[in-house]
């Protein structure tokens, strides 16, 4: 027989072990799932976001995971990512050299997210910073060894804004021109059809999320030109004469010609 | 058959009704849950789009927009301040289930429910005892430890796991894995708990059951003088912890209105029940009536 008391006190300490047991589950499967949570904000790097994501934490804050911008995607250029997908699950995201964005001027994709995770403010699509083009391969672009592919620079939405090509001379053959396709960050979307585009088996150029591409120049640092600009002459006492020590046959012209041969 | 009779619940009621009638709510139901699924999977698959989306957040017929506030809940938590049609269509969704009974959700709606209902069906026909099991607390304390992650990652964290929307999602937009996790559940409630996902753990259900504590429809043992004792109803609810104050409470003062929010509304009860004990009504009618002459509570 047990006295009443005696079963208060089974009762409680099976409820405590109850309790413990209970909330130790579940502490564990916080403490995974936290863990787990912080993994999945590391976006590949070869993964873009859509248009209006302005950096990823507040994206994964504010994505409701319901596929409405990959659904109203005309050209399926974003997938939602699945369970085994490298991107956050339930996401949406696209991948420059499988379907680059055809940057609608209407932005379906940022119409239809029911959150502001896309950010409703992006009225132009050229405003939109889906990520940065870099040419990360210099060695293999065909147009720094001299050959006139231009691929990237030609289907560039932002044709000689966000593309340019800098003229520069052919050191190899002495008497042709390099074409040098330049990125230009104020200009270029993060759209991916240079990426996409790129002819060889590997892009040379590929599209990247800003903060990898982007470098900064320290906050306290002045370009001496800008400067010199800005305030309408420049800022330190200009030299009165230059004033080279240059090998005999080469003279050297400040504000024209720079290096060059000496006629006389 | 060889089934024993005292396990599986609703042979009198079938006897009594007919199979139809002992089976109506839970056919509706299953229409509905697969309704639902029709209408968002007729776009991918047929071309024809009524519902765009998933269940966290979705377009019908691109004016009706409807949101989880369970989600919107956790990425306000992260930190997203809302601004957009979203809160529109948890507005919605919240006034749908206040009226409804927020646990509708799980035995109307949500796609889950079939595949642990079946697991749950053959655990009890195959008289499977073994297992684990877990406090019907749990669920509350999951949803607790959903929305401190959120909160500690700013993400909305459970929707990288949370297998509900991974398999609506999943059949939705197409993943092979989607089979997985509802093996998984199946497993888990067929060899591991007795409505160990849906009943316990769940922290989906958890929230709607929250929504519930005020709704209006409501299941009431209407007619539980006329209760047989015969523990169909107990063997056929998914939470079964729910009837015993509205079907054996009159002594206590109970009305007869089943008033815990964690009653789905599945109406099996009212299915399995040779007595016709149960109906669906409301919060209003919970009054206890009493017959003065003879100091015994009267069916209306």
């Amino acid at each position: 027989m047990t006295r009443p008391g005696s079963q208060t006190k089974v009762n409680r300490r099976r409820f405590m072990q109850d309790t413990v047991r209970t909330l130790s589950g579940v502490c564990l499967l916080g403490l995974g799932l936290s863990l787990y949570a912080r993994k999945a904000k590391s976006l590949p790097a070869t993964t873009l976001r859509p248009p209006g994501v302005a950096n990823e934490a507040d994206f994964l804050a504010a994505c409701i995971r319901c596929g409405l911008c990959v659904r109203d995607c005309p050209y399926n250029t974003l997938k939602l990512s699945a369970l085994d997908d490298q991107v956050a699950t339930g996401t949406p995201y696209f991948e420059a050299r499988g379907v680059p964005c055809e940057m609608c001027e209407d932005i379906p994709c940022v119409k239809a997210c029911p959150t502001d995770a896309l950010d409703k403010n992006l009225s132009n699509i050229d405003d939109a910073r889906m990520g940065l083009a870099v040419i990360v391969d210099q060695e293999a672009c065909l147009n720094y060894q001299g050959l006139r592919c231009d691929v990237c620079y030609r289907v560039c939405p932002r044709i000689e804004k966000a593309i340019s090509l800098n003229v520069q001379r052919n050191p190899r053959s002495g008497k042709h021109a390099l074409f040098i396709p330049v990125v230009h960050s104020d200009h270029c979307t993060g759209c991916g059809k240079c990426e996409y585009a790129c002819v060889l088996d590997k892009a040379a150029i590929k599209v990247l999320p800003i903060e990898l591409a982007k470098g900064q120049l320290g906050q306290h640092y002045r370009l001496g030109w800008e400067e010199k600009r800005k305030a309408g002459e420049s800022l330190v006492t200009p030299d009165e004469k230059h004033e080279y020590n240059l090998p005999k046959g080469l003279k050297y012209e400040h504000e024209g010609q720079g290096l060059m041969e000496d006629s006389r | 058959m060889a089934v024993n009779a005292s396990i599986m619940p609703g042979k009198s009621a079938i006897a009594e009704k007919g199979w139809l009638i002992a089976h109506k709510w839970l056919l509706l139901r299953r229409i509905s849950q697969l309704a639902i699924l029709f209408v968002f999977v007729s776009g991918p698959w047929l071309g024809v789009w009524i519902a765009k989306g998933n269940l966290n957040s979705s377009l019908t017929l691109d004016v009706l927009p409807l949101t989880d506030p369970y989600l919107l809940l956790q990425s306000l938590i992260a930190g997203h301040h809302l601004t957009s049609t979203a809160l529109l269509g948890a507005a919605l969704v919240l006034l749908f289930y206040m009226v409804v009974g927020g646990r509708v959700f799980c035995s109307w709606v949500c796609p889950i429910n079939i595949v642990t209902d079946i697991a749950s069906y053959l655990r009890q026909r195959m008289n499977i005892k073994s297992g684990a099991h877990f406090n019907r607390k749990t669920r509350y304390w999951l949803l607790l430890m959903t929305l401190t992650v959120a909160a500690a990652t700013s993400s909305i964290a459970w929707e990288l796991v949370n297998p509900v929307s991974l398999v609506h999602r999943g059949i939705i937009f197409g993943s092979a894995l989607t089979i997985l996790i509802v093996a998984v559940l199946f497993v888990f409630d067929f060899l591991i708990s007795r409505h160990g996902w849906c009943g316990h753990l769940c922290p989906v259900g958890a929230f709607y059951s929250l929504l519930t504590k005020y709704s209006i429809v409501r299941v009431s043992a209407i007619r539980r003088d006329q209760c047989d004792d015969c523990l169909d109803c107990y063997k056929a609810c998914p939470e079964e912890q729910v009837i015993n104050p509205a079907l054996k409470g009159a002594a206590q003062g109970h009305g007869p209105v089943i008033m815990d929010m964690n009653c789905t509304n599945c109406g099996r009860c009212i299915d399995v029940c040779a007595k016709s004990v149960f109906t669906f009504s409301t919060r209003f009618n919970n009054a206890m009536l009493i017959d003065m002459n003879n100091k015994k509570e009267v069916a209306p």
